[in-house]
């Protein structure tokens, strides 16, 4: 496929570059880790196969072969051919097509992936794009205009979708009739606030910033990336200075630097800290607040290190269902 | 060994060994990154070593399908890493990798030597001799890909950073900062004092390990004249 536009950051990823960490090498990988994976899941992928990443405005491409798609994630508006593209289900698209994204309407990120994948080296285990160091990805960059990339072999699943797809119609764009639905399998509700569970010093901040934290509301700063969301809103404040020593930090880990406004550290966050962890954002609602925007407002809410394992196991059975669900629609009903 | 255990996040375990930055603090993160290499557990994904701390991830749902259905992957991980530390007793005497880094120290490539003298009232050569003299032990890789954080210089050398940063400190550089010495594998701003530079790469991503150094390798800087450095940065760069 070939990139007619670029869009404002489209970057390869997959799921983060891990085991490299103790040499202080960044993860990075995908911001929205279920939605990749789902989109994965969607075309016969393996679910650690690299997706592209859209932000906010997607690219415009143009496919040179037939190809399998999914889209998940927030919705960027695409479209082919004029027509509007479904999300969150298995897409046969002919080729000589063009698909074409827009700007977001609510969320912050698409995930688009493409049945075989895309041929990307890897580099320590990973295909991910660091651009800051230019590792892995294309090239180490986020695409350009006029880039082409490459698909590996499709599965056999893969296969068994597109010829079931097929028999549907032979339209040049053909959607499957079903589709996943999100707030479903992550059990969220519209406006729902954050779940964390307590970081490491958060007893050593002032009761008062204890209460404002879980009380009042947090603006995503304009200043926020990949590497980290920098909120603003009321300052918090440690009972009194401590002496930190540097150590691991983890996807959605929430820091308060010495001016009180609290980051949360995302993909692209370095491997250690030094500044005390109020709290650390639940993994199940990572993907939520990957798809929050600049600008937006959140609140946060605590619950037990528990009952956060206990929603981190029953969304992974829900995906380990979806997986199970797709064998039998595509490998042993036939078509 | 005593040691403390805090969740970091769902998937993840921080083992406490100390509060304080010191070798024998440094020997038992050692001891643990070893025995951690030397026999991954299965749950494990990856670990972060620090200077006090040994942090590991793990897969919460993996774990989940191997334990009794009301346990917490938390709570199995923790009596893992209990059994674990069953077996560390007393043999922190593990053999320490020598890695020698050879150094063409003052001149260009080291254009603080002389304001490193000074502030310490040496002559550069006592700089020299006394820095490639010290017992160096990485503590640990963070900051940026590759950069070590080394202790064990010598107090008569300490000098204070720069007041203003340069925009750029070259990579390879060997610098001083307050009582650190520390290389830069790539180049970055900073403000650390500049008193040589090594022909050997610290950072190269094609390669496995990335990283020439790892926590707990022992440094040995060596002087080495102009004419070796431009010979052997030939070699390695």
């Amino acid at each position: 496929m070939t990139i007619k536009k670029a869009g404002l950051l489209t970057t390869i990823q997959d799921l983060g570059r891990r085991g490299f960490q103790k040499y202080g090498v960044i993860a990075s990988g995908v911001m929205d880790t279920f939605s990749h994976r789902v989109a994965n899941i969607l075309v016969g992928n393996k679910e650690e196969m690299p997706t592209l990443e859209m932000t906010l405005i997607g690219p415009t491409i143009q496919f040179d072969k037939d190809v399998l798609i999914a889209i998940c994630g927030g919705d960027l508006s695409a479209t082919i051919e004029g027509e509007k593209v479904a999300l969150w289900r298995p897409v046969f698209v002919k080729a000589h097509t063009e698909l074409k994204f827009g700007n977001s309407k609510e969320d912050c990120r698409a995930y688009l992936a493409v049945a075989g994948g895309f041929e990307i080296p890897t580099v320590m285990n990973s295909r991910s794009t660091y651009i800051r160091a230019s590792i892995g990805g294309f090239k180490g960059r986020a695409l350009q205009v006029d880039d082409e990339l490459t698909f590996g072999e499709i599965s056999d699943m893969s296969q068994q979708i597109i010829t079931q797809l097929q028999a549907l119609s032979d339209d040049r764009v053909i959607e499957e009739k079903w589709m996943v639905d999100p707030d479903r399998v992550l059990e969220r509700e519209v406006g729902q606030p954050i779940r964390f569970t307590k970081g490491r010093e958060f007893h050593l901040f002032t009761e008062a910033s204890k209460r404002t934290f879980l009380r009042e509301e947090y603006l995503i700063s304009t200043q926020s990336d990949r590497m980290g969301y920098r909120l603003e809103g009321e300052k918090l404040s440690l009972a009194e200075e401590a002496e930190m020593i540097s150590e691991a930090v983890n996807f959605g880990t929430i820091q308060v630097p010495a001016d009180g406004n609290p980051i949360i550290l995302l993909a692209d966050r370095q491997t250690t800290g030094g500044y005390p962890k109020i709290g650390q954002v639940i993994s199940v609602d990572l993907p939520v607040l990957a798809q929050a925007k600049p600008g937006d407002r959140i609140r946060f809410v605590e619950i037990s290190l528990a009952e956060a394992q206990r929603l981190y196991i029953k969304v992974e059975r829900k995906i380990a269902e979806l997986k199970c669900g797709m064998k039998l629609k595509y490998c042993y009903m036939g078509g | 060994m005593k040691y403390e255990l805090f969740p970091l996040g769902e998937d993840a375990v921080l083992i406490e060994l100390s509060q304080q930055i010191d070798i024998e603090t440094h020997e038992k993160v050692q001891l643990v990154t070893n025995y951690l290499d030397g026999h991954p557990p299965e749950w494990m994904i990856e670990y972060i070593p620090a200077f006090t701390t040994v942090t590991i991830y793990y897969d919460p749902f993996k774990i989940a399908t191997t334990i009794p259905f009301d346990q917490m992957p938390y709570t199995y991980v923790c009596q893992q890493i209990d059994s674990l530390f069953a077996h560390f007793t007393d043999r922190l005497k593990e053999q320490r990798r020598i890695v020698e880094i050879p150094v063409c120290y003052g001149g260009e490539l080291g254009p603080d030597l002389e304001m490193v003298a000074k502030v310490n009232q040496l002559t550069p050569e006592e700089v020299i001799d006394i820095h490639t003299s010290g017992q160096y032990i990485v503590y640990m890789i963070g900051f940026a890909p590759g950069f070590p954080y080394i202790g064990g210089m010598s107090e008569k050398i300490a000098t204070p950073r720069k007041e203003s940063p340069r925009l750029a400190i070259p990579e390879r550089s060997v610098g001083i900062a307050g009582m650190q010495t520390g290389i830069y594998p790539i180049e970055t701003p900073g403000g650390w004092q500049l008193i040589g530079r090594t022909p050997k790469q610290l950072f190269t991503p094609e390669t496995n390990p990335p990283s020439l150094l790892k926590a707990g390798d022992q440094i040995k800087f060596t002087s080495i004249s102009l004419e070796e450095y431009q010979e052997l940065e030939k070699r390695f760069v």
